[in-house]
């Protein structure tokens, strides 16, 4: 039996290093490296909980250990029989008191940061946002500020960021690891929460509630850049044309083709509020397609011809449109061209 | 009529005897072999999530097909493994653990285990009837009702009848063990497992019916056009949540209460000595159970209940803590000073402490509110409460089989390959469960089909895959150890452990009437007692005398199969109407099946004294 039990533990630690190895996860997408208020917040409270809980973990693993060695059936003791002990009245109330005090520990800060985290005071002042879940997609709309996004989320770092958020279809949850905890959509009431970006930073989204097919696939990014880069791009796509005309033919052609084949019916550029499908007004600047697939033009044409096959069950697979390949790359050219700012999430990975 | 007349028949005979049996020791090989299937199923589903999760991008399976796995995994696993399973060990233990001859209700006895057997053939029948449930075993409202096809129309129909069974087998062991203890057995001189099994029965009674009222408004809303789920007809999602919870946490504890009892049983009996602190595990327990239905919306952090709710719904959470503390340091004092023997059962009890620990301690970090809005819905807790229900559940049935089986089977299993099963499953699961923590904290949320690459997320599932596979190894193992141990293993006597409770004081297996005499309890562990006092076995309480036992009865298979047939018929009908006619018929054969059960008197019958006598008089 030592033979197998040996090769395990090399096994456990081999384990046990890869996960050294792979560090504390990918930047801007683990929780274990917070860059927002809300995720250095759990992280503390997470960091408390784990500590106390080590002790505790370590108190009983030493006390098993000292059993196990110590009190094994020994060799000509075979008919040996131990005192029955009922009890002892002074070990329980030590392991019901000691117990209750570790929890006290947690409880405290559990109480102060849950409500600190759904602190509403601020939201009248602050920057709010209307997040709506969508089968497989997130749409953002910038409450007072006459701009909608879908996919991006752009936000101005150091400051609250208030999302106001409800689904359209089935429940979904807005979860951006290394800036806040999660918070689910319902289609009745709207949730509120808030998230800070304390860095610039491209950051990843998730969403987090089993919402059919394609949940695996319902990524987003959070764009976080400076104050004062965040209000050019607020005056940038405020003063979007949605008719603006792109600058070589095939762009051109493809303009065209997106209003013959009613794509816009779905898909809105410029501020209007109408969201079936993703908005699509700074569609150039989207760092992925779809929330997962790179943003290139090969994608873009493989996702007009046949959206099913990247993200199964999206409704876009329903859409009635009709266009052949050479078409849908003078699409992708003119979808390609809609970058409306200079504000990128190139100036949120850049600047320092 | 005892199992060894029985099995000289023949083969037909043989399956007769299963189907009409209301034995308490048949209906709990019934739920053994069922509930073993099922798990293997289960298992099956698992491993094909594994494979898929062994790299990133990985397309082994379509996202669609996924989604039912995941979702058949969870709910077979809940459901139709580890309920029957208890199940199994509660019917197979406890009416001799109190020294009963049979339990309360024979005859609902054996319909419980029959509605749960069909109702779990149609939740599968989904795999070959156009798409399995796909709406995760939560089935969250609105995707549960607005989810095409009728997969999820399986698992309401399927859910609501093996519930009923569940709800049946609850109050059939809450009466059993409320009523019928042998004179002396009062009830702090209970076994703990006795004792968990009330508990767990009392959750049952209280915590299933809001499963059922909550599958009958998906069912409507499903079937029948109603809105209770549907916003835009003034419907409210959350309260399904609500209504899942409410049920599916005192679940938790449904599940892991029996096998507290199990590891109570198998540690007091192989260290020698009697369980330390009695009177705490018995309050821990009642605790527990208690305070399992104060905590649901622990669940539902993430819902938006806001932050007055969260935080009592914390500290409720973490109160749960302090009686499970106690009984793991019970369990370590009770080993304490004893003479430990480690064998297979020994070692899954052993293996259960610090797996139960590590799986307990999560939990209270997932208790803070404000913390748990990073793990919710993530694989940290996956990773928890796979320890929980895997190292507390699995590792305790496991743990009761191995205990067990020479009072249920009269041989014991083998040690060797019980030695092997042991150590790959438990090396296996740690691998699989423990990097699943650092998983979710990293960013990967549960139930995903895929993750993509350059995410750092790949090490972390591959070593998670190849852990699963220790654990099908592990499985496969005591598949083989059962065969093998039926085949080839020699008969043992009644108290092959040296046992301290009633069960080890008669044959192995017991005779169709368990106790020939009804035995007299003068204590805690009453076998011990007896022993240490020079007997050998225990004071009789009766005069030897005629014994009563119930008939068999073929009823509770052709109700069952009523409301089977009546499932199928409500979940056509909404394709075509013509498929009423099947739910007049089913319910017509469960409804006429209730009114012979009614008319018909059915006295059961008598094993005569003489015929007792000759079959050996000792005792």
């Amino acid at each position: 039996m030592k033979g197998w039990m040996g090769k395990f533990r090399a096994l456990g630690i081999f384990g046990f290093l890869m996960l050294v190895l792979t560090g504390c996860g990918k930047e801007n997408l683990s929780a274990l490296t917070p860059k927002g208020y809300g995720s250095k917040a759990a992280l503390n409270l997470i960091n408390i909980s784990l500590g106390v809980m080590i002790f505790v973990f370590i108190v009983v693993m030493v006390i098993y250990a000292i059993v196990i060695v110590r009190f094994r059936k020994k060799k000509g003791r075979e008919d040996y029989i131990p005192p029955q002990t009922e009890g002892n009245k002074a070990l329980e109330v030590i392991w019901t008191v000691i117990p209750i005090i570790l929890l006290v520990i947690i409880a405290i800060p559990t109480v102060a940061i849950t409500f600190d985290l759904a602190d509403e005071s601020a939201a009248d002042e602050s920057l709010n946002v209307n997040v709506t879940g969508n089968q497989f997609w997130w749409h953002f709309n910038y409450e007072g500020q006459e701009i909608q996004t879908s996919q991006d989320l752009y936000i101005p770092t150091g400051e609250k960021v208030y999302l106001n958020m409800k689904t359209s279809d089935v429940l979904h949850s807005f979860w951006v690891p290394a800036l806040s905890g999660k918070m689910d959509l319902h289609p009745e009431n709207e949730n509120t929460m808030y998230i800070q970006a304390d860095e610039e930073g491209v950051y990843d989204g998730k969403c987090a509630e089993f919402c059919g097919t394609s949940h695996s696939l319902m990524d987003f990014k959070v764009i976080a850049v400076s104050p004062e880069e965040f209000d050019q791009w607020v005056e940038d796509m405020q003063n979007v044309d949605p008719e603006a005309q792109p600058e070589t033919a095939d762009a051109q052609e493809g303009q065209q083709l997106f209003q013959d084949n009613s794509c816009i019916g779905c898909h809105a550029i410029g501020a209007s509020p109408a969201a079936t499908g993703p908005n699509l007004t700074n569609f150039g600047d989207r760092t992925t397609l779809a929330g997962v697939n790179e943003h290139t033009k090969d994608n873009i044409v493989d996702w007009i011809m046949d959206p099913e096959s990247m993200k199964p069950g999206n409704k876009m697979a329903d859409a009635n449109y009709d266009v052949s390949r050479e078409e849908a790359e003078k699409i992708a050219d003119y979808l390609l061209q809609l970058q409306p700012s200079d504000i990128t999430p190139e100036s949120a990975e850049t600047n320092e | 009529m005892s199992t060894a007349v029985a099995q000289k028949k023949g083969f037909g005979a043989f399956i007769w005897d299963y189907l009409t049996t209301v034995d308490h020791k048949k209906i709990a090989h019934l739920y053994l072999v069922a509930g073993g299937l099922f798990f293997l199923v289960g298992g099956l589903e698992a491993l094909m999530i594994r494979i898929q999760l062994i790299k990133p991008d990985n397309d082994f399976v379509s996202a669609g097909f996924y989604n039912e796995l995941l979702t058949m995994h969870g709910t077979t696993m809940i459901f139709l493994a580890a309920m029957p399973l208890i199940f199994a060990i509660l019917n197979a233990v406890v009416p001799l653990q109190i020294g009963a001859r049979d339990v309360a209700f024979p005859f609902l006895n054996s319909l419980g285990f029959w509605l749960f057997l069909f109702g779990g053939l149609i939740l599968n029948c989904g795999w070959f009837l156009g798409g399995a449930p796909d709406a995760g075993w939560t089935a969250y409202a609105p995707l549960s009702a607005v989810s095409p096809g009728h997969g999820v129309d399986f698992y309401v129909l399927g859910l609501q009848i093996s519930g009923a069974g569940t709800l049946i087998g609850g109050i059939n062991f809450l009466v059993t063990i409320i009523n019928m203890r042998a004179p002396g057995m009062t009830y702090m001189r209970m076994p703990l497992f006795t004792w968990t099994a009330l508990v767990t029965s009392t959750l049952i009674l209280f915590a299933f019916p809001a499963l059922t009222v909550g599958l009958f408004l998906l069912m409507f809303d499903r079937l029948f056009g109603a809105g209770f789920f549907n916003a835009s007809m003034g419907g409210n999602s959350v309260i399904w949540e609500h209504l899942f919870w409410i049920f599916g946490h005192p679940e938790v504890y449904i599940l892991i209460l029996p096998a507290f009892g199990v590891f109570s049983d198998v540690l007091s009996t192989f260290s020698k000595k009697r369980l330390f602190g009695y009177t705490a595990m018995v309050f821990a327990t009642t605790l527990i159970g208690f305070l399992g239905f104060m905590v649901w919306a622990h669940h539902m952090f993430a819902t938006g209940l806001g932050p007055a709710a969260n935080s009592i719904f914390a500290i409720a959470t973490m109160a749960i803590a302090v009686p499970t503390g106690i009984k793991i340091f019970n369990w370590l004092f009770t080993l304490w000073g004893g003479t430990i023997t480690i064998n297979s059962a020994m070692l899954w009890a052993l293996g259960f402490i610090p797996s139960f620990t590590i799986g307990g301690t999560t939990g209270v970090m997932l208790a803070a509110a404000a913390a748990d809005y990073q793990y919710h819905d993530t694989y940290f807790v996956v990773a928890h409460f796979h320890y929980v229900i895997v190292g507390g559940v699995v590792f305790g049935l496991f743990a009761a089989m191995h205990y067990w089986w020479p009072k249920m089977f009269g041989k014991i299993l083998n040690e060797t390959l019980g030695q092997i099963t042991f150590w790959t499953f438990f090396a296996g699961f740690h691998l699989t469960f423990f990097i699943q923590h650092f998983l979710g904290l990293m960013g990967m949320p549960r139930r995903y089909w895929t993750f993509l690459p350059g995410q750092h997320l790949d090490t972390g599932n591959l070593v998670s895959s190849i852990g699963a596979f220790f654990m099908a190894f592990g499985a496969i193992v005591f598949v083989i150890n059962v065969i093998y141990t039926s085949v080839k293993a020699p008969k043992v006597s009644g108290d092959p452990w040296d046992g301290r409770t009633l069960e080890w004081s008669i044959p192995s297996p017991p005779p169709h009437y368990n106790f020939k005499q009804t035995p007299l309890v003068r204590g805690l562990d009453p076998l011990w007692i007896e022993k240490m006092e020079g007997r050998k076995g225990i004071t009789p309480a009766e005069p030897l005398d005629d014994i009563h036992m119930p008939n068999p009865s073929i009823l509770p298979f052709i109700m069952s199969l009523g409301l089977f047939i009546a499932g199928f018929g409500f979940i056509y009908q909404v394709d075509n109407l013509s498929y009423l006619w099947l739910v007049i018929l089913g319910m017509g054969i469960t409804l006429g099946c209730m009114l012979t059960r009614s008319v018909k008197d059915d006295l059961g019958h008598h094993i005569h004294k003489e015929d007792l006598e000759e079959e050996g008089a000792e005792q």
